[in-house]
């Protein structure tokens, strides 16, 4: 989240698009219906079915699954043609102003496709998608908005044909309530109006998930509401600490604290950091990043301690590098193991043959392994794969390891949820039998590993026997990981460049500011530092004072970056640091004091018209909110693709079906179809309140299961009629990849919509359920054989929010 | 201590069922075996082991879809048809608080009180004893919020002086109070934008004539060791 969850309280418009907080994130609701109730808001959902969510709306507009980009797409234009963008804004604080390489063509003139499209590689050359520059280096801009070439222009010709007609034509949603929307929404172009957007999978689970989000970014970034109380764009995530998980590296592209995991060619220290570390000759632009060798070589003496020095490049050649031109994101490694290439699998707290998409292919890549070793609170569909439906365990020569670990209640540590905030939490309970925090069980494995490279050397020992590893003996102290986390003096600093003091080696740095390039400070992840200081445990505060009256909440727990509450806060106020809404203000100049007053703001320079005056976006070179986003994979502005499978034509690029540089994979497994009349209806997959991802936590909690026994599909009742199945009627539901029965949820609750003139109907299903528990099978299988690996190209996650499927009423 | 009340707001409630498992987790009330019925709405009734139950109500106003979440629960009466029929005593009403609470020791399962009870709630468990909602009395006079108030996540069901939580409903704006003065006011209020029929809310609910008489007839007939059969009560009352 930009913002967090208690801020939601502030907004005056709240749209709820991609996500589905009643049911999936209820506290959330607590502020939402709070700012309903205090200061009138609007609730706003759009979703392909009628939601507890919805039922709390005061306006619902459903659109058919995947359809969003043009729902967003028809907004831009409805904000630009009638000009109800925040001018100051836009000309101030977005790069709406800056001129575009000349040679850059949109899809508007290209009938689908962005300049530099590859189709043989399915690849994008980004050459042209660059600002012009001046003599000095500096893009070029045009504060009046008018030259042709300028981000604005052709945002507006981007979406110049993203009608009422057309976005209704593609969504399913009557005109005049896709009109309302509008006009709720755009009203918070206004200084003193705010709207915020909680999205969550229902957003990015799409091969156009990251464009998604950017259309709504622009729209915010259009008016005005990024930096302010009650806005931004906020991700509403998918499980507790999924956010904690993500800053620490979770992911294959990035070590902890978002630094790019290095690549083969990043053959030494020097060239990782003058590629990674960008420049800029913007004068204003605080260009945050470009402290990254502080952040790398801090991260390096972390990692390998007294052995990381100048002399060796701190260690650099010990981290494992990325092939230049390969991904390994999550259905690229199941790819590989479906191919054999992959021995041993580490299922660590998760359940992929359910929780993946086109799970059949998982299931089946699981008996490719060697060895597979389950982490988890129960046996799993996972670990006990070779007995599940269609196996033949004589054939599966796949050794399985079950080891018992520890629940959030039974271990100590730091949680991060979707605001940022780091939450310190303690034991409750021991865990039970020989189950461990899943800590020491990597601790454990270290301490094995270690002992094996010791007796038995190996390719390339060093990176093993050399780490900085001490963290306790067998009960592994999670403070200790959280010290490194925040950072410390690997020696004396007598002089601080920062602030001329005296620092004492094992201190603990204050800030990430503090850190340095030189080997004198160590630093686990970054963005964490200021986390456990000196003066103790920040995430294990629980102050509630509340100076500025807008939930913020200083000193209740920490939040990453340096407590502070609200990102890109130097956007709500305007170029003499005065909050553009008064009545909310989250940072304020004090001329008089010469500085901020209230939340922690992005950086403490003086407002951006004064002397040393900074832009406010400053993780971006060019210090603004960026809507050109010459970064990603598939297009600097978001274009409506039909998804991968989908029953229909692309009206706007009939040339284009579906995103051109999605990701999809050519096993057996993989397949994908598209206007095929044996799959004519549209599938999707959700959640509800009572389970929980793939409810191996919440099928073996006999309360959750008595609310929701088993696998359902909820359906209309004019595709119900025509198939004769009634509510409570057991089903087969069968895609291109899979078959799996439900209960028919007959309702009001999904529409059938008219695309195209024709029609469209929509069943929805959730992915909860699997055959291992209850053990007498009453709960079916996983959504998850029904969808397809088809990915985004910028973050792989899968398109399980739209596929196609056909239904029928069970003979038996 | 002040009448005790739940105040329970439709327009708050997401339907997140929280109240439902807390109510069974303070309750150690163990789950039933239910399937999906065409509905998300589980179990289908009230039961010996489900006191608090959230009903999910789908309609159609104007074109537009309608989900409803109403709590369906004892609504502890200010003159508990319950109590006055029950003939051993089992069913009481607590003099500080209102609440309607029972001795599961002391009951024999006659099931006067479900044909008694104006919003058919009370129900039996396997050994034919009375559950229901006793607004986790135990909780209450240990200073503690019944626990499907304390779990809300949205103040849909708020708990307090039932005087005071009235007043606030009607500070709020809430015209409609379905409770606060229907059978001389009950403990569990319902605070309503729509008529109760809306939400499927009985809309002039009615204590049987003679609950008085049939107490004094059962008590006789316990007295006397005579078996009580559901007949009879149903007989008396119709």
């Amino acid at each position: 989240m930009t913002n967090h969850y208690i801020d939601l309280k502030n907004a005056d418009v709240i749209l709820v698009m991609g996500g589905n907080p009643a049911e999936n994130h209820p506290v959330a609701m607590k502020w939402i219906l709070r700012a309903k109730k205090e200061r009138g808001a609007k609730l706003i959902v759009v979703d392909p079915k009628f939601t507890r969510t919805a039922s709390k709306a005061d306006l619902y507009v459903q659109i058919r699954p995947g359809s969003d980009i043009a729902f967003l797409g028809g907004l831009i234009k409805y904000i630009i043609d009638n000009e109800l963008y925040f001018k100051d804004y836009v000309v101030n604080y977005t790069d709406l102003p800056y001129l575009v390489d000349p040679n850059f063509k949109d899809t508007e003139d290209l009938e689908g496709v962005f300049s530099g499209y590859d189709p043989m590689k399915r690849k994008y050359d980004k050459a042209t998608w660059k600002y012009q520059l001046d003599e000095n280096g500096v893009p070029k801009k045009d504060p009046t908005l008018k030259d042709p070439n300028c981000v604005f222009q052709l945002l507006k010709k981007h979406y110049s044909r993203y009608t009422l007609d057309m976005v209704s034509e593609i969504t399913g949603a009557p005109k005049e309530k896709i009109l309302e929307a509008y006009k709720i929404i755009a009203e918070t172009g206004k200084p003193n109006k705010v709207a915020t957007e909680c999205y969550a999978m229902g957003w990015t689970q799409h091969t156009v998930g990251v464009q998604n989000i950017r259309a709504f970014s622009i729209i915010q970034l259009l008016l005005g509401n990024i930096g302010m109380a009650g806005g931004g764009v906020n991700a509403l995530r998918g499980e507790s600490n999924v956010q904690g998980s993500t800053d620490m590296g979770l992911l294959f592209h990035t070590l902890p604290g978002y630094l790019p995991t290095p690549k083969a060619g990043d053959v030494d220290l020097k060239t990782y950091c003058e590629k990674y570390t960008p420049k800029t000759k913007e004068p204003k632009s605080l260009n945050w990043w470009k402290n990254r060798p502080k952040y790398i070589v801090s991260l390096l003496k972390a990692f390998w301690g007294d052995h990381a020095t100048k002399e060796n490049d701190f260690c650099y050649s010990y981290l494992p590098k990325l092939d230049d031109d390969k991904t390994y994101s999550w259905y690229d490694l199941f790819d590989a193991m479906y191919r054999g290439k992959i021995k041993g699998f580490f299922a660590w707290g998760q359940n992929p043959a359910c929780s993946s998409a086109n799970a059949n292919k998982v299931r089946k890549a699981l008996a490719k392994l060697d060895w597979l070793v389950c982490v988890n609170l129960w046996d799993t569909e996972t670990s006990s794969f070779w007995k599940g439906p269609g196996m033949n365990p004589k054939k599966i020569k796949t050794e399985v390891f079950l080891l018992p670990c520890a629940a959030s209640v039974e271990k100590e540590g730091s949680i991060t949820n979707s605001g940022r905030w780091a939450q310190w939490r303690y034991k409750a309970v021991n865990p039970p039998g020989e189950a461990k925090p899943d800590a020491e069980i990597i601790n454990e494995l270290y301490k094995r590993i270690k002992a094996l490279y010791e007796k038995e050397g190996g390719a390339f020992p060093d990176p093993i026997l050399k780490l900085n590893w001490n963290y306790g003996d067998k009960h592994v102290d999670t403070k200790l990981i959280a010290k490194e986390y925040n950072g410390y003096f690997t020696a004396d600093v007598p002089e601080h460049p920062v602030d001329k003091k005296a620092y004492k080696k094992g201190q603990q740095v204050p800030s990430f500011v503090f850190l340095l390039d030189d080997g004198r400070t160590a630093c686990g992840n970054w963005i964490y530092s200021s986390s456990f200081t000196d003066a103790g445990n920040m995430m294990a505060r629980r102050g509630k004072e509340d100076p500025t009256g807008l939930g913020l909440y200083p000193n209740w727990t920490w939040c990453w970056p340096v407590n502070r509450r609200i990102l890109y806060n130097r956007a709500s106020v305007d170029p003499m640091g005065n909050p553009w809404d008064p009545t909310r203000p989250v940072i304020k100049w004090d001329p008089q004091a010469k500085k901020w007053i209230g939340d922690v703001p992005d950086g403490p320079q003086p407002p951006l018209a004064m002397e040393g005056g900074v832009l406010p976006f400053i993780m971006k070179p060019t210090g603004v909110g960026t809507v050109f986003g010459a970064g990603l994979a598939d297009g600097p502005f978001p274009t409506y693709y039909e998804p991968v499978e989908s029953p229909f034509d692309n009206p706007l690029y009939p040339k284009v079906r579906h995103n051109p540089v999605a990701k999809l994979y050519a096993t057996p497994e993989d397949i994908y179809v598209a206007k095929d009349p044996r799959y004519p209806y549209v599938g999707t997959t959700y959640r509800v309140t009572e389970h929980w991802q793939t409810g191996v936590m919440t099928r073996h909690t006999d309360w959750l299961l008595e609310l929701e026994p088993q696998v359902f599909v909820e359906m209309d009742k004019e595709l119900a009629k025509k198939k004769g199945i009634k509510s409570g009627d057991k089903v087969i539901i069968t895609s291109p990849r899979g078959k799996i029965w439900a209960i028919a949820i007959v309702t009001d609750r999904i529409k059938p919509l008219v695309i195209q003139g024709k029609k469209c109907h929509i069943i929805g299903i959730p992915w909860h359920y699997g055959w291992r528990w209850p053990e007498d099978g009453s709960g079916g299988d996983s959504a998850n054989l029904l969808t397809p690996s088809a990915v985004d190209p910028n973050t792989f996650i899968q398109e399980a929010k739209c596929f196609v499927v056909n239904i029928e009423k069970a003979t038996k | 201590m002040a009448r005790k009340g739940l105040l329970i707001t439709p327009d708050l409630c997401i339907g997140c069922r929280a109240c439902q498992v807390a109510c069974k987790s303070w309750n150690d009330l163990p789950a039933e075996k239910t399937k999906n019925n065409g509905t998300h709405e589980n179990p289908p009734d009230l039961t010996g082991y489900t006191y608090n139950k959230i009903r999910f109500i789908e309609k159609v106003v104007n074109g537009e879809v309608r989900w409803i979440f109403v709590s369906q629960r004892c609504r502890h009466c200010g003159e508990p048809a319950c109590v006055q029929v029950c003939p051993v005593g089992a069913m009481q009403k607590d003099l500080d608080t209102g609440i309607v609470f029972y001795d599961k020791n002391v009951c024999i399962g006659c099931q006067a009180c479900r044909s008694a009870c104006p919003f058919d709630v009370p129900r039996y468990d396997k050994q034919g004893k009375i559950g229901k909602c006793h607004m986790c009395i135990d909780r209450v006079k240990a200073g503690l919020v019944p626990a499907c108030a304390k779990t809300c996540p949205t103040g849909a069901i708020r708990f307090g002086d039932r005087d005071e939580l009235i007043e606030k409903a009607k500070a709020e704006g809430f015209k409609i109070l379905h409770g606060e003065k229907e059978l001389g006011g009950l403990g569990v209020v319902f605070a309503l934008s729509q008529p109760p029929s809306y939400y499927e809310l009985v809309e002039n609910p009615q204590k049987p004539e003679k609950v008085v008489a049939l107490g004094e007839m059962l008590k006789i007939l316990v007295a006397k060791g005579l078996p009580i059969e559901n007949s009879i009560i149903k007989e008396f009352l119709s």
